[in-house]
């Protein structure tokens, strides 16, 4: 199997990058997230998936900074550590990549590389040359080829350029963990391929990745293991190659809360 | 010898004839995806003065020349800012009474006897920081509080107008004698300082092109379409030489005049704005909020400061230019600031081609911009037309120029994606 190769590959390691333990969060009444594990490992693309209203957006949100925790704890690295906003989790260095792109329409690829973080002199003039050099070295690093000019607006790109774009943007700033927000969901098929072989390399070079998505042929194209959430609670973890679409849709759909804190380490590193 | 020159030659000349065709076809690229940039601005500029050289007997003459440069001149200061507004996809209704005070304060501040009577070197620098801090307030409130941009400038409309019309009412107006602020609207170069001041300028453009170009090579980037730079030097070159040669001939009642003071404050801060909106951070960030204010905020970009900065520059190129058009007429009155001086700013910077929506723009529309008003102005007024057509026409102007800008954008959006 090609893909099982892939899977060997990867420079997986044990200790996981991020691990959560037994998180909750509630917004008001609305109990989001109960007890809910969580874990992702260097080399490794750690899907998590679940219905409209499980707590997937919720829980990356939290991580993000973006929302507080109400309960439990994070490990990064095997350190203990606390996420107080978006600032903490990018000292981190984690990465969201969130649906709607975050893209400046108007602005080229370069420039929106370094949106917020331009590369400047005392005088704040900025430093073009070495921005373009480096964007052209993200791109080719991670083997973005479709993009004609990386002096383009980005507005003249298609749907996968753009989400490319986006995600090297999030690679570029020494991350060790890149969260795509459904990556895939307004694309078409050869963009689809585009974008997911990318996570692919992302991986391979030896980042942590989270992807969301509704889509579970994208899941078992690109995850190593899957996160299953159902109302706020975990139902399942599974590896890609031990499980298949049918286990997971009825996790998805019916799946009962189990408590997977103590999954086996073995059980998850590939052979 | 024979041997190596002839094919270096021959690849030069195969570099430099690769380079133009390059050009050529960046060029049918944007014009076929509706990028049109200035050319379209230009055009028009260029058959208006034509139109008017056959049309009106003193217009196309040295003299009137200079006219038009210290008529656009207040105009253009008020559009400049105007432009940073309106890339954010704000507006500002209020700088043409924020020129009002502006060229009230300093009215005031140069008035003899009762008056505090200052140097208008003093007085100018203290009347463009009464007009920042107006405009920091202004901003402070639609980017800390959230109040629509067209409502608190509206207010501020009202309010700066009725200053005006409060201290005005009784004197009726103020007269300006201070020379050094009527040197804005009235003073000449000498023939040979015109000369230099071109040769400044050229230079300076030569040099920041070819260090630009410089540093690129050095960093290993590929520097796009030489020989435009090289056109652009020419073209300017031309275009400095060539006004201040024109101005340089000037006479009025056999005194000769020379290169306006105008001209150099327009094209000083037409530089200086377009360094700060392309080559620098805040310039960068001014587009980023404009484009999409969230992929801003989430990049970490402090928007509402960004706000606050772009209010203030609106205000203080409205102070500005309020004190060029008062020197213009060596007085301030109660209706100063009013007439289509607001209208002809935003006017100005839309003609140029700057979205009303944000994120697209660049000074040197509201430049080109201004010099068509002001052309079209001067020209029906030389030509002795009443007043009525020359609204009317402006507002054709405007329209055509959006219409023409929108139908562009629609063959861009085509053409994309």
């Amino acid at each position: 199997m090609g893909a099982s190769t892939a899977l060997l590959d990867s420079p997986v390691t044990d200790t996981p990058l991020l691990e959560l333990r037994g998180i909750s969060k509630s917004y008001g009444s609305v109990q989001a997230l109960t007890d809910v594990d969580f874990e992702v490992r260097a080399g490794e693309v750690m899907a998590l998936v679940g219905d409209n209203g499980a707590g997937k957006s919720t829980l990356i949100k939290c991580v993000a900074g973006t929302h507080a925790f109400d309960g439990g704890e994070i490990y990064f690295e095997g350190r203990q550590v606390e996420i107080h906003g978006p600032k903490d989790a990018a000292d981190l260095g984690i990465e969201v990549v969130y649906q709607d792109l975050a893209l400046c329409d108007n602005l080229d690829v370069v420039q929106n590389m370094y949106l917020g973080r331009e590369e400047h002199d005392w005088l704040h003039r900025l430093k073009e040359p070495p921005m373009e050099q480096r964007t052209a070295e993200t791109m080719k690093s991670l083997a973005v080829t479709t993009i004609r000019s990386i002096r383009q607006p980005v507005a003249t790109l298609s749907g996968g350029q753009r989400q490319s774009v986006a995600v090297a943007r999030a690679v570029m700033w020494n991350s060790k963990l890149v969260i795509l927000d459904e990556p895939t969901a307004a694309l078409g098929v050869a963009q689809t391929e585009q974008v997911l072989a990318l996570v692919r390399r992302l991986a391979e070079q030896g980042l942590a990745v989270v992807i969301i998505s509704h889509n579970l042929h994208d899941i078992f194209e690109t995850a190593h293991r899957i996160t299953v959430l159902r109302l706020g609670r975990n139902v399942g973890l599974y590896e890609r190659v031990k499980t298949t679409q049918q286990e997971v849709v009825e996790a998805i759909t019916a799946g009962k809360p189990t408590k997977v804190s103590g999954i086996p380490m073995t059980a998850a590193a590939p052979q | 010898m024979t041997t190596v020159a002839g094919p270096e030659t021959a690849a030069q000349t195969e570099g430099t004839s690769a380079g133009l065709r390059s050009l050529l076809r960046t060029g049918i690229d944007d014009i076929r995806s509706g990028n049109l940039g200035v050319l379209p601005i230009v055009l028009a500029l260029v058959a208006i003065v034509v139109f008017f050289s056959f049309s009106a007997t003193n217009f196309f003459t040295a003299t009137n020349f200079g006219n038009v440069i210290i008529q656009m001149a207040g105009t253009t200061m008020l559009a400049y800012g105007v432009v940073f507004v309106l890339l954010l996809g704000e507006i500002d209704l209020s700088i043409s009474y924020v020129a009002g005070i502006g060229a009230l304060t300093v009215a005031e501040l140069q008035r003899p006897g009762s008056g505090p009577a200052l140097s208008g070197l003093i007085a100018m620098p203290l009347a463009i920081v009464a007009c920042a801090l107006i405009g920091t307030a202004q901003g402070s409130i639609v980017a800390k509080i959230g109040v629509p941009s067209f409502v608190v400038t509206l207010a501020g409309f009202l309010i700066w107008q009725g200053v005006i019309v409060y201290r005005l009412e009784q004197p009726g107006s103020i007269i300006i004698q201070d020379r050094w602020i009527n040197y804005t609207g009235s003073y000449y170069f000498s023939h040979l300082a015109g000369w230099l001041i071109a040769a400044l300028v050229v230079g300076g453009y030569a040099v920041s092109v070819l260090s630009g170009v410089v540093s690129k090579m050095r960093a290993g980037v590929t520097v796009p379409n030489r020989p435009l730079i090289l056109l652009k030097v020419v073209a300017l070159a031309v275009a400095a030489f060539g006004v201040v040669a024109i101005c340089n001939t000037a006479k009025v009642q056999g005194t000769p005049l020379g290169l306006p003071l105008a001209a150099v404050i327009i094209v000083l801060f037409l530089v200086v704005l377009t360094f700060l909106a392309k080559r620098t951070t805040f310039g960068r960030h001014v587009y980023a909020v404009g484009g999409n204010a969230e992929a801003a905020r989430r990049a970490g970009i402090n928007v509402p400061r960004i706000r606050i900065l772009v209010f203030l520059i609106s205000s203080v190129m409205a102070g500005i230019g309020g004190i060029i058009l008062a020197a213009n007429v060596n007085s301030v009155d109660t209706n100063f600031g009013g007439g289509t001086l607001l209208l002809d700013a935003i006017s100005a910077a839309v003609i140029g081609g700057t979205s009303l929506f944000g994120g697209r723009g660049e000074v040197r529309n509201a430049f080109l911009g201004g010099a068509v008003i002001a052309t079209v102005q001067n020209g029906l007024n030389t030509a002795g037309y009443n007043p009525g057509t020359i609204y009317i026409v402006t507002g054709i102007i405007l329209l055509l120029a959006v219409t023409v800008d929108t139908v562009a954008r629609r063959l861009q959006a085509r053409a994309g994606r």
